[in-house]
């Protein structure tokens, strides 16, 4: 017990100070992101400028070769031939106006490039994370149960090859295996434009280029997710309120699933929220591998391009990403976990 | 009308024996062709972008004056006729009547005037359209392009990809040299090829349709092509495999290329890759050092096994290349070479005053720009370690920090490859010409200069006379071979790979992919 007089605090008064509290740390947590972005666009802008060479080379290249008066103008047109520091307040500012800028190599807004491509990331993503999560966890509460049991071994094993084997192999040997030896799913892209239909004759022909990136790229997530849930849901299980449960007579389903489950949740989702936040980074090879028009490739190729303004667009919009999903998964915590609500 | 007709004809029965057919085969109409980029293309309007991956689209949305049969003869596209005056300073185009653009509009001499404008203040290829001074249009249908000089390469510089026609009531709205970033430049393309633009999606597809309203009757045959972005190589190859894809081209994995010759259902040929004229080569930084003795780089060239490098590395699927010509041009003199002779190399080296000191003659470094050669240039370092030279492997982040080293001749090996691009004039000179020195990547980046060379280059620019042409390039081709400012090696393996039960009459010309495929036909 504190001393001294305190407030008498109602219910409803302490949930909207709880409410209040909330609001300020995001609002904190959002100040705080634009700051660390900023300072990410200009740590990026000048490690883009340190290296040598720019865009005009790479144009120069995508033609076979230009002549040295076009590639001036190119320069000239782009601002390429300013000092560094007006280039980068050129761009900082343009940014501040939430205006992206223009792509060099592609002629077109990058923010319009970047919406393009976002649809089609977020599908093959959040297909692959959700189903990992899903499928990861219900692996890791059947090991956890029976640490030895064969089941058990048999995840532990799947989920140390989804881990360890490098994606754009998995992704080829899934191509020559279900492409080509058995072909059941088309090789690359995300849909087939000769077939002609209504809405469900697309969203199946989507369905079937998706199966093999997704598995290749919810492998990974799935050894994540399965490794985790067990290793808490095995600690939970031990704990003493489980043994409360046990002993007062409830069922096995019952203490794993209502009890158990709910509290060994919170490292997969934090662990959830991080991986998702690291959507494009996760996704550029797996798309490299199955020419999946999304942003992993629009990254690749601009880094290689030299495409400054798309770079720089694209890390601008990953991070805006991870700040959301750290918001979006903060939120699920304090769903679950009543703890969380008083905290930051 | 006539002459038209006849030519076409000919064409056509020029690609059906090309392609090895026993009887004439009466080409199918209609269908859809799906085909294959391997990159992103930048941008779809092939006057003021360059590049094999606008090329492909390029030459379906537009037209340009010329088309090439397969001896490297001119034949009539959108000019029906073209006359070269006595002096060679006048080129007379007379236009198809009946051409329109994809919006309707007729295509006249305005257009070609305005094209020339276009591609003069936006291609980077400045020496096909330099000597023309001013297009006069004296009637709808007839455009004169008056140059300063002879200039028989503007020949080919009408053809293929080089010379695309673009409509000045849609281009011309704004400044000229804007054009290069004209908004429709990849969306409502209005074009006046063949095949107009449906969509272009950007990482996923280029889909083109048939222009109804094509100024060659009866064609294209196709109804619809869809050229999809697949970057990756070995998926490309599973879906040629799987029949996915009908027919893509620039395939140039030795691996895959091989392995997809034992596939029963595919052609794979290197035909059609004569025009863009893909050359890889050793060069040598002329500037100072030891390379800048003739006998040094002589000694190196000695040292370096090229028939290694096409059989180990390449798996037999490149050829070989002794000049800066490629070997399917009819100005190409093949030349002796330098066949391995490690002794003479060592003699060279001793000659040149590079004795072997603890073990050493010299230390050189060697670039390279992307990953593909890497091999390569392992083994210039391996082959050169046996004549005692050492070579420090320098690999670059990027292709923009390879081509800063070379454009400002930091280097003193590296490998390096240069298409032609049709004419000697266009892709060929500016790797010797000593005007043309350290002008970023791809110009005369060796600082090589030889007084003759420039001349002879001088005079081949102008000589309308082919024979006499390739006289002076032989000389040409002679001379770099001697001094090496560049040792040669091999042609990029380019192949086209196609369903051979599929397709009929496939872009296997002098143009490759770079030139309408009106012809092709699904079977």
């Amino acid at each position: 017990m504190r001393g001294g007089f305190v407030l008498p605090r109602t219910p409803l008064i302490q949930e909207k100070i709880h409410l209040v509290n909330s609001l300020q740390k995001i609002l904190m947590r959002l100040f705080y992101a634009v700051i660390l972005l900023i300072a990410v666009l200009v740590l990026n802008f000048s490690m883009m400028h340190l290296a040598p060479g720019d865009v005009a080379d790479t144009i120069s290249q995508s033609m076979g070769g230009a002549d040295e008066e076009l590639l001036t103008q190119i320069r000239a047109d782009y601002g390429l031939d300013q000092p560094f520091i007006v280039q980068l307040g050129t761009y900082i500012g343009n940014v501040l106006r939430f205006n992206l800028g223009y792509s060099f190599f592609y002629n077109k807004p990058v923010t319009a490039l970047i919406l393009e491509r976002l649809p089609a990331t977020l599908l093959l993503v959040f297909v692959a994370q959700i189903l990992a999560l899903f499928i990861g966890v219900i692996l890791g509460v059947i090991s956890a149960r029976k640490p030895n049991g064969i089941a058990s071994h048999f995840v532990t094993m799947l989920a140390l090859f989804g881990y360890s084997a490098p994606v754009f192999w998995t992704g080829i040997l899934l191509l020559i295996a279900f492409s080509l030896k058995v072909p059941i799913f088309p090789v690359a892209g995300m849909r087939d434009v000769t077939i002609e239909g209504g809405f469900w004759v697309h969203f199946i022909d989507v369905a079937r280029h998706m199966v093999l990136p997704v598995i290749t790229l919810g492998s990974i997530f799935l050894a994540l997710y399965s490794r985790l849930s067990r290793a808490t849901m095995m600690e939970v299980l031990g704990s003493d309120y489980v043994r409360t449960a046990k002993a007062k007579g409830l069922s096995e389903r019952e203490v794993v699933y209502k009890h158990a489950l709910k509290n060994s949740l919170s490292p997969v989702i934090t662990l959830a929220g991080l991986q998702f936040s690291a959507v494009i980074s996760g996704a550029v090879l797996v798309e490299a591998v199955f020419s999946w028009p999304g942003l992993g490739t629009l990254a690749f190729q601009s880094i290689i391009a030299r495409d400054t303004p798309t770079i720089l667009g694209i890390l601008f919009f990953s991070a805006l990403v991870v700040i959301v999903g750290n918001i979006l998964t903060d939120l699920a915590l304090r769903l679950v976990d009543p703890r969380m609500r008083g905290k930051g | 009308m006539n002459k038209i007709v006849k030519s076409l004809a000919l064409a056509t029965a020029l690609t059906a024996s090309f392609a090895g057919f026993s009887q004439a085969e009466e080409p199918k109409k209609g269908g859809t062709l799906v085909t294959v980029l391997g990159s992103n293309p930048r941008n779809l309007n092939s006057s003021v972008q360059a590049g094999i991956v606008t090329g492909f689209p390029g030459a379906q949305l537009f037209a340009s004056p010329l088309r090439y049969d397969n001896d490297w003869t001119p034949q009539p596209y959108l000019a029906e006729s073209w006359d070269v005056s006595e002096d060679g300073l006048t080129v007379t185009l007379s236009l198809v009547k009946n051409a329109k653009f994809h919006d309707g509009v007729p295509i006249t001499s305005e257009d070609i005037a305005f094209s020339v404008d276009v591609i003069k203040a936006n291609h980077p290829f400045k020496s096909m359209f330099a000597p023309v001074e001013s297009v006069d249009t004296p009637d709808a249908h007839t455009a004169v392009l008056n140059l300063s000089k002879p200039h028989p390469a503007i020949l080919l510089a009408m053809s293929g990809q080089l010379m695309s026609i673009i409509p000045k009531h849609i281009y011309g709205d704004g400044e000229i040299a804007d054009v290069k970033a004209h908004p429709r430049n990849n969306e409502d393309v209005v074009g006046s090829g063949p095949f107009k633009l449906t969509e272009f999606k950007n990482g996923e597809h280029v889909i083109l349709e048939r222009f109804d309203d094509f100024f060659i009757e009866g064609r294209p045959y196709l109804d619809k092509i869809v050229m999809r972005i697949i970057t990756d190589p070995a998926a490309r190859a599973i879906a040629y495999e799987n029949g996915e894809l009908h027919m893509g081209a620039f395939e140039s994995l030795p691996r895959i290329i091989n392995r997809l010759k034992k596939v029963d259902s595919l052609t794979v040929t290197s035909d059609g890759y004569g025009a863009i004229g893909p050359i890889s080569w050793l060069a040598m930084n002329t500037a100072d050092g030891p390379l800048a003795d003739v006998r040094v780089r002589k000694a190196l060239a000695y040292a370096v096994d090229k028939d290694f490098i096409h059989k180990a590395l390449f798996q037999g699927t490149a050829s070989d290349s002794t000049t800066g010509i490629h070997p399917d041009s009819p100005f190409y003199t093949e030349q002796e070479g330098y066949a391995l002779d490690l002794e003479k190399s060592a003699a060279l080296l001793d000659e040149a005053g590079f004795p072997v000191k603890d073990g050493s003659r010299m230390s050189l470094t060697i670039d390279f720009g992307w990953p593909g050669v890497k091999a390569e240039v392992e083994y210039v370092k391996a082959a050169l370690k046996k004549v005692n030279v050492d070579v420090e492997v320098r690999a670059s982040a990027d292709f923009p920090t390879w081509a800063k080293k070379m454009g400002t001749g930091e280097f003193d090996l590296s490998w390096d490859t240069v298409f032609n691009w049709g004419d000697p004039v266009i892709g060929v000179h500016r790797t010797y010409d000593s005007t043309n020195i350290l002008k970023g990547v791809w110009s005369n980046t060796q600082s090589y200069s030889n007084a003759r060379v420039d001349e002879l280059m001088g005079m081949a620019a102008v000589e309308a006379d082919p024979a006499k042409r390739t006289a002076l390039y032989a000389e040409f081709q002679q001379i770099i071979a001697d001094e090496v400012p560049v040792y040669h090696v091999n042609t990029v393996p380019y192949h086209t790979i196609y369903n051979t039960e599929k397709i009929g009459n496939p872009p296997i010309g002098i143009w490759g992919t770079s030139t309408p495929i009106d012809q092709l036909y699904l079977k």
